[in-house]
């Protein structure tokens, strides 16, 4: 174990049992997240990227879903051999988590003031005043003005952006060591967007800490990330330091997501997008999990699985096309 | 919120106009009255009975009596027992209510927290047990468990009294008579708390289902609060408001007594009079405890509709 990585993720796998068998939701995925790196999971709804991250906050619903294997290990202990009790210490304190809706992410009965307390209360064990204190200067660091008053409001009465700005705060209040964003801008506006990330950006700068951020958006990629892991069906497929994969995408449904990105000032007669659909995770048997959308299927990737293998000096794809000894075949 | 108090009363007082005009139709115009049935009474003493009760005047007019007296707090006179309807309220309905009040607070306690766990706990073995026990509770009459625990406990283990809310002959007082009452009351008490309890906790369990899976719930888990603290300060809250629809359906079902409980107990409560007064057809007792308990149903909805604004923050008046 690396102990520059803040978090290191080795062969998790999260299996949900449902009525008609088990689905593989994350299947053996690796990844690391360096001290004040931010590292971007990439990949379509499904593919598994929200329950990595659930996976590491120890908040995937039993019995429904587990963790069936693999390590997850943060500042030298493994997450998943801590009993759940420690865990929730870890959790909102060390290891903080932004999400997708911010609109029902706050509890509606209380106000915004309480809940950011909570946190300030549980982990660093302040009064009810100094957290209140400390409460509403959150508020005016996530650049929300009037911060007594919003305090004393219910999330009902704020906006979306405003809101996540509050999610944001809560995630911060006890100094995480990684803060995961699980499509923390998908439901904001395009200007509002912008803000929630520079302000990500700027905490991360300011504190040294590190983001996992979740994310279907190139664009966010291309402006956040420092390394990139792209996950297919459960399954890490590519990843790469930033430039290099945007340069050179190798993995065919990397190439895939690139091109159907729209490119401004280029009007095309139709956007591009990758042919078929995931694949059913119920019916998924050993193979390359994207064969059968792929233009260069060959016959070995119908039958057997490719391993992620190191192709340049900052990438990794899982890709036979790569694989020396049937590239030349 | 004033405002909109003000508009509901003002809407209160419409919806009890209509409905007194409704109850009293129901009543005066169901053939036959309480000297009809009387087979005693010749012709003319019938005629002049009518004559002294105001009953051969025309239905209007009679209405218009009714509520006359009834603005001035007189609810009427019944005919059976002689005296003021009020005054027989008062004597029977606080029975009821007694019953009412335990059984009920009890119902909502056991609802509240079975629900409540039951939910966390879903599908295992115990919301399994207390799902098969409340079905078996829900689904078995009243009068055939209020016999059966009178055989019971109380004839063939004499633990509790059979029925009654004083031993017969008894004139305890202070404490003595306390202890009495509570003594018998537990019978209609378990037997209420039983037959409410079964669709109250599967209410509980299922609201606490849905807010269990909200995103607030997740959130407050991320934050690293205790299990108990995301249970009681951020689901149950949720849970709970639903609820306050029922809050205002309680406060006549408080007093408005149970005619087969306090049948099968003897309990003398104001559904035992109701009963009886039908087969009297004493309709003045009956028209007013009607209007009684339409009265306490618009109020009781005001009353959860305030409630409502008080808990909910995204309710606005």
């Amino acid at each position: 174990m690396n102990m520059d990585n803040v978090l290191d993720i080795e062969h998790l796998s999260t299996h949900f049992k449902t009525e008609d068998g088990i689905v593989r939701a994350v299947d053996d995925v690796s990844l690391q997240v360096r001290q004040g790196e931010i590292v971007c999971i990439v990949g379509e709804s499904g593919s598994g990227k929200s329950i990595t991250a659930m996976s590491v906050m120890g908040l995937i619903e039993a019995p429904a879903g587990q963790v069936v294997g693999g390590s997850i290990g943060f500042q030298g202990e493994d997450l998943l051999q801590l009993s759940r009790n420690e865990l929730r210490t870890i959790r909102g304190n060390e290891i903080a988590m932004i999400f997708q809706e911010p609109m029902t992410s706050l509890n509606p009965v209380l106000r915004i003031g309480e809940q950011l307390m909570e946190p300030l209360m549980e982990h660093l064990k302040m009064s009810k005043k100094a957290a209140r204190k400390r409460a509403i200067e959150l508020i005016g660091e996530v650049g929300i003005s009037r911060a007594e008053q919003i305090a004393d409001s219910y999330p009902h009465e704020l906006s979306g952006g405003m809101l996540q700005r509050i999610m944001i705060a809560i995630a911060i209040s006890c100094g995480p060591k990684l803060l995961i964003a699980d499509e923390p801008t998908t439901a904001l506006d395009v200007t509002i967007q912008a803000q929630i990330l520079d302000m990500l950006r700027r905490f991360k700068e300011e504190s040294g800490m590190s983001i996992l951020l979740i994310t279907h958006d190139l664009g966010v990629v291309a402006e956040m990330a420092d390394y990139v892991v792209v996950m297919y069906a459960g399954k890490v497929v590519e990843e790469g330091e930033v430039v290099a994969l945007f340069e050179n995408p190798q993995h065919p449904y990397t190439q895939g997501l690139l091109r159907s990105k729209p490119i401004i000032n280029q009007r095309q007669e139709e956007l591009y997008s990758i042919p078929g659909q995931v694949p059913n995770p119920l019916e998924l048997v050993p193979s390359c999990y994207f064969h059968d959308r792929c233009a260069h299927c060959m016959d070995i990737c119908r039958t057997t699985e490719p391993a992620l293998k190191e192709t340049g000096s900052q990438q990794k794809v899982a890709c036979w096309l790569y694989e020396e000894a049937i590239a030349h075949v | 919120m004033s405002t909109y108090i003000t508009k509901r009363i003002l809407y209160m007082i419409v919806i009890l106009f209509a409905a007194s005009f409704l109850i009293f139709c129901l009543y005066a115009l169901t053939p036959g009255d309480f000297i009809t049935g009387n087979i005693k009474l010749t012709p003319e003493r019938k005629a002049e009975l009518r004559e002294i009760y105001g009953l051969n005047k025309p239905v209007i007019e009679r209405y218009a009596i009714w509520m006359k007296n009834a603005f001035h707090g007189d609810f009427g006179y019944s005919l059976s027992q002689q005296k003021p309807v009020l005054s027989l309220f008062n004597q029977y309905i606080w029975n009821s209510f007694l019953l009412a009040v335990v059984s009920t607070f009890l119902t909502w306690l056991i609802a509240v927290v079975v629900g409540v766990v039951a939910a966390y706990k879903q599908y295992s073995w115990f919301d399994t047990i207390v799902m098969v026990a409340l079905f078996a509770a829900m689904s078995i009459p009243s009068f055939f468990i209020g016999l059966f625990l009178i055989k019971m406990l109380a004839v063939d283990w004499k633990w509790l009294p059979p029925g009654g809310m004083l031993t017969t002959g008894s004139n305890s007082t202070g404490l003595a008579y306390v202890r009495e009452v509570i003594h018998h009351m537990m019978l209609p008490v378990m037997v209420m708390t039983l037959l409410g309890v079964g669709s109250l906790t599967r209410y509980f369990r299922s609201n606490m289902i849905d807010v269990i899976k909200q995103d607030y719930i997740r959130t407050a888990r991320a934050k690293g609060l205790k299990e108990r603290k995301v249970l009681f300060t951020h689901a149950l809250r949720n849970a709970l408001l639903p609820a306050i629809t029922l809050v205002g359906f309680e406060l006549p079902a408080l007093f408005g007594g149970s005619l087969i409980i306090e049948k099968i107990f003897n309990w003398p409560g104001i559904g035992q009079l109701y009963m009886q007064s039908f087969s009297l057809r004493d309709y003045p007792l009956l028209m007013g405890f009607t209007l009684f308990i339409a009265i306490l149903t618009v109020i009781g909805t005001l009353v959860s509709d305030i409630l409502y604004h008080v808990a909910d923050p995204r309710v606005r008046l």
